[in-house]
């Protein structure tokens, strides 16, 4: 096998890349997030079967299938040609937590999403990122209708920490988007020079 | 006799090859670790290609694609390949010494440098 090499020689700047995840329960607004702000790409992704998949996924009949296809999109900011941002919509359920551990390896953090008329949706992505000392914060979307509280009484009803940051937002609108994702970059610098010894979560295995 | 209108044709009936087919049924990288899915793969611009490196059709693919440097998320999606099949060709490549796979320190993000970088870039779009 023949390979041309001439378009290899030149030297080739290994490009930075940084990764945010937004996680929220279903319906939370986070590809309309995602969307505001970056370019949406498909992923497509061959899992391995959790039993926490059993009774859901139907696999009467297909007893060997270990793996599942699950389909999730992702958003990239190509800054410069040497900076890239991701951004990577959780799959909300509990069925798919085995990918958050993958996603949640070296990210600068999480936007938790929260939809106030259930707030319940949420409180799984809060424990799993408290747990995994991943700095995050909350973005209460502001959906047309929805009611409007304010980010303390979200605070007391998520029982967040008094550091974590809560802000208001539109999932829609780019600028607001913006803002979220700036709030969180802040925070995890924050987190950092607070302490210099702070390692983040588990390395990976 | 009648076709059924819903009757799936083409590239709507799903890829003709199973997935894990493409990695001759392994689901785990060679050297048992796996790539992350924003690391950044080059392809080794010096490498030989060694008759002893048996590259499949999907392998001479990635490979393809990374003379210019690419996450591995990229790849998949460029590729329309899931990322676990994605995992296991990038992990026989890197062993042939064919591409290099930059692996950021595992955990949160610590750098701060980089951090500020990406709170200047957001700032400024």
């Amino acid at each position: 096998m023949h390979y041309r090499h001439s378009d290899t020689v030149e030297a080739k700047v290994v490009p930075a890349t940084a990764k945010i995840l937004i996680a929220g329960g279903f319906g939370a607004g986070k590809t309309t997030m995602v969307g505001a702000i970056s370019e949406i790409r498909p992923l497509r992704t061959e899992e391995t079967l959790s039993d926490r998949g059993i009774g859901v996924d139907d696999v009467s009949g297909v007893d060997r299938k270990t793996t599942t296809t699950v389909a999730m999109d992702f958003g990239r900011i190509t800054f410069r040609t040497d900076l890239t941002l991701y951004l990577f919509g959780t799959p909300g359920q509990e069925r798919f937590w085995f990918m958050w551990d993958d996603l949640t390896v070296g990210a600068v953090g999480a936007v938790v999403l929260a939809d106030t008329r259930r707030l319940a949706d949420c409180f799984a992505a809060v424990d799993y990122f408290e747990h995994r000392a991943t700095p995050f914060l909350v973005a209460v979307n502001c959906f047309d209708g929805a009611s409007r509280y304010q980010p303390d009484d979200v605070r007391i009803a998520l029982d967040l920490a008094p550091d974590t940051p809560v802000v208001l937002f539109d999932a829609r609108q780019r600028e607001s988007v913006k803002k979220v994702l700036v709030a969180l970059v802040r925070h995890a610098i924050t987190k950092i020079s607070a302490d210099p010894a702070y390692q983040g979560g588990p390395l990976r295995s | 006799m009648s076709v059924p209108k819903d009757r799936w044709l083409g590239r709507d009936a799903g890829p003709v090859v199973r997935p894990y087919a493409m990695t001759m049924g392994r689901t785990v990288p060679a050297s048992g670790s796996y790539a992350g899915l924003t690391d950044v793969v080059t392809a080794a611009a010096d490498w030989g290609n060694p008759a002893d490196a048996r590259l499949s059709r999907m392998h001479r693919r990635i490979l393809s694609h990374c003379h210019q440097p690419t996450t591995v998320v990229d790849l998949a999606s460029d590729l329309d390949l899931p990322v676990g099949v994605v995992r296991v060709l990038l992990g026989d490549l890197s062993q042939y010494g064919a591409l290099r796979v930059a692996t950021p320190p595992g955990g949160h993000v610590t750098d701060e440098r980089l951090l500020r970088n990406v709170l200047d870039a957001l700032q400024a779009l």
